[in-house]
């Protein structure tokens, strides 16, 4: 019972990354129909930006965690959309329109490209971050075996639930979200009432990536370790997360995530850490084939 | 007389071979509704889809000049700058409504280049601002005064693709209106709409004619709406402008009857 207590808390923090990083393949494949394969490496760009922003405050002398860690957050999310902006303005924007392939195929160059760049510019070397947020909870001990909530994991789980209420208020009731939900479903018809439909794609792959950029500081947070490497394996969960939930469905992305973070977490407590990604994977050949949709996603409407 | 709100001026739309508009021109006064007809096949979307940026005009000139005389080259603008400067609505003749989003919701979206410009592009809006705010409300109250004119004001909150047949007519109509339109083009608005809907679209297009002061184009087969309420009409055969005029003029137009009607030995003087 404790164990199992255990591994729900860790499924639960892992389900919560996943989720943040699967809202930008949702949102995305929402307005433009294109999976975003370099959204895995902007996640991974955020969290070196999250890494490099703890050095330079502690360098500075800035030691008191909460403000430490909520100017990092700003940071990381800040500059991470900027990543985000200018893949979608320099690489996707101009081969709108082009074949269906064009996106696809730009975006895996996109994803090459950014994981090799910050291989040059920060090197190949993996980079620790010392534990900044220390202390946690024992919630109950038995046979033994301490069940803990550390600290660390309830900010990211209560961050994670806070930007999703947040986010979800965005689609629903800003003017903002209302015209990325006019242009997902039409969007020449959206140009015609006005709407600027590149501002507003531009848009989404903004807050998709100040969303990856805050689970990349989670990341670094609570594994202590990144390296250039790390957006690959996290984005293709993260995909496999969203087209659980069903893809275009932002309630789907978020639980897609948790369900993938708890699969990953029950799996390596109960059979084996190693081929805990083929678990996730196995998740993904099998929604393919047996519910494409998703949990949560629409049957596929094709568009006039 | 002051400038005609859109001054079409020979214009001419090739596909290939195929002439699809040719050297056509026409002028919409503002304060008025004018209406394009002809036989399946004429050209007459195509005049719409130059209009509002769908296509680049082979050769000619589509000018527009507001109320306060200002002007705009259509054929050089952008899709979204066409609604949003030259202020050039349009709906479809098949219905393009967001359906999954609310009636309320497709007249706020109308309005999207106005609250965005408030709240200084979400940010502003987010920690509510009062310029936003007073946006925002100015958009609502907008939104309910064309519900309240539909009578849609009851369903603001159902879903658009809830609403019957000619409630989804009207709701895009006045969403088209939402965007604050100085000239509104209209693809077939009465078309699948039952005597009394089509009466209904009679009195909201003539009242809009008379409230908002901007002019309307009206494609329509209907022609109880077409002779009911345009000022004037062109009519269209195979790209070319075969007749041009008030509606009882071109009613016994020789010309008219016979694209309509086939050729004729002897034309009647009252065919329609």
């Amino acid at each position: 019972m404790a164990y199992f207590l255990q591994q729900l808390i860790n499924g639960v923090t892992l389900g919560a990354i996943y989720g943040l990083i699967a809202i930008g393949y949702t949102m995305v494949y929402g307005i433009i129909g294109m999976i975003n394969f370099a959204h895995g490496e902007i996640y991974m760009i955020g969290a070196f930006i999250s890494l490099i922003a703890f050095l330079v405050l502690g360098a500075m002398g800035v030691t008191y965690v909460p403000l430490a860690l909520l100017l990092v957050l700003i940071l990381a999310m800040g500059f991470t959309a900027l990543w985000g902006w200018a893949v979608e303005r320099l690489a996707y924007r101009p081969l709108r329109g082009s074949f269906r392939l064009a996106p696809l195929i730009t975006a895996i160059g996109m994803s090459i490209l950014l994981g090799n760049l910050v291989q040059i510019l920060q090197g190949a070397r993996v980079k620790t971050l010392p534990p900044t947020v220390p202390g946690g909870l024992i919630l109950m001990e038995a046979e033994g075996f301490a069940v803990r909530l550390s600290f660390l994991q309830i900010f990211i789980v209560a961050l994670t639930i806070a930007l999703m209420i947040g986010f979800t208020w965005l689609i629903k009731n800003t003017s903002l979200g209302r015209a990325q939900r006019a242009c997902e479903q039409d969007m020449t018809m959206a140009a015609l009432i006005g709407v600027n439909v590149d501002r507003t794609i531009s848009a989404t792959f903004v807050i998709g990536a100040a969303l990856a950029a805050v689970a990349g500081l989670m990341v670094t947070l609570y594994y202590g370790v990144i390296d250039f490497y790390i957006g690959f394996l996290a984005g293709i969960k993260a995909f496999t997360a969203a087209v659980l939930g069903g893809i275009g469905s932002l309630p789907g992305a978020m639980l897609g995530g948790l369900l993938i973070g708890l699969i990953e977490a029950f799996w390596s407590g109960y059979f084996t850490t190693e081929y805990k990604d083929v678990a996730a994977f196995s998740i993904l050949v099998l929604v393919l084939i047996f519910r494409p949709t998703g949990l949560l996603g629409r049957p596929e409407v094709e568009k006039v | 007389m002051s400038a005609p709100l859109l001054a079409v001026d020979h214009l001419t739309m090739r596909f290939g071979g195929l002439i699809a508009i040719g050297d056509l021109s026409f002028e919409a006064q503002p304060r008025e509704i004018t209406a394009i007809i002809g036989p399946n096949g004429a050209g007459k979307t195509t005049v719409f889809n130059c209009l509002t940026g769908f296509y680049r005009p082979s050769s000619g000139m589509l000018s527009l000049t507001h109320k306060n005389g200002q002007r705009f080259l259509l054929e050089r603008l952008d899709g979204h700058l066409i609604t949003r400067t030259a202020r050039v609505a349009r709906t479809f003749q098949n219905i393009r409504l967001f359906s999954n989003m609310t009636v309320l919701e497709n007249l706020m979206v109308a309005q999207h280049a106005a609250l965005m410009k408030a709240s200084l592009f979400t940010l502003g809006g987010l920690f509510g601002l009062p310029g936003y705010r007073k946006a925002e409300r100015n958009a609502l109250e907008l939104a309910r005064h064309w519900l309240d004119k539909v009578g849609l004001t009851a369903k603001a909150d159902e879903a658009a693709n809830a609403l019957p047949y000619g409630d989804q007519r009207r709701l895009e109509i006045v969403r088209a209106m939402c965007t604050g339109p100085e000239l509104l083009c209209l693809d077939e608005p009465a078309a699948g709409l039952n005597p009394k809907e089509s009466a209904d679209l009679n009195q909201l297009l003539l009242s809009i004619k008379r409230e908002e002061e901007i002019g309307i184009l009206l494609i329509e087969h209907d022609m109880s709406v077409v002779m009911g309420i345009s000022d004037h009409v062109v009519v269209l055969d195979y790209g070319r402008k075969i007749a041009e005029g008030p509606p009882s003029h071109v009613r016994a137009d020789k010309a008219v009857i016979r694209a309509y009607l086939g050729e004729a030995e002897d034309a009647e003087e009252d065919a329609c």
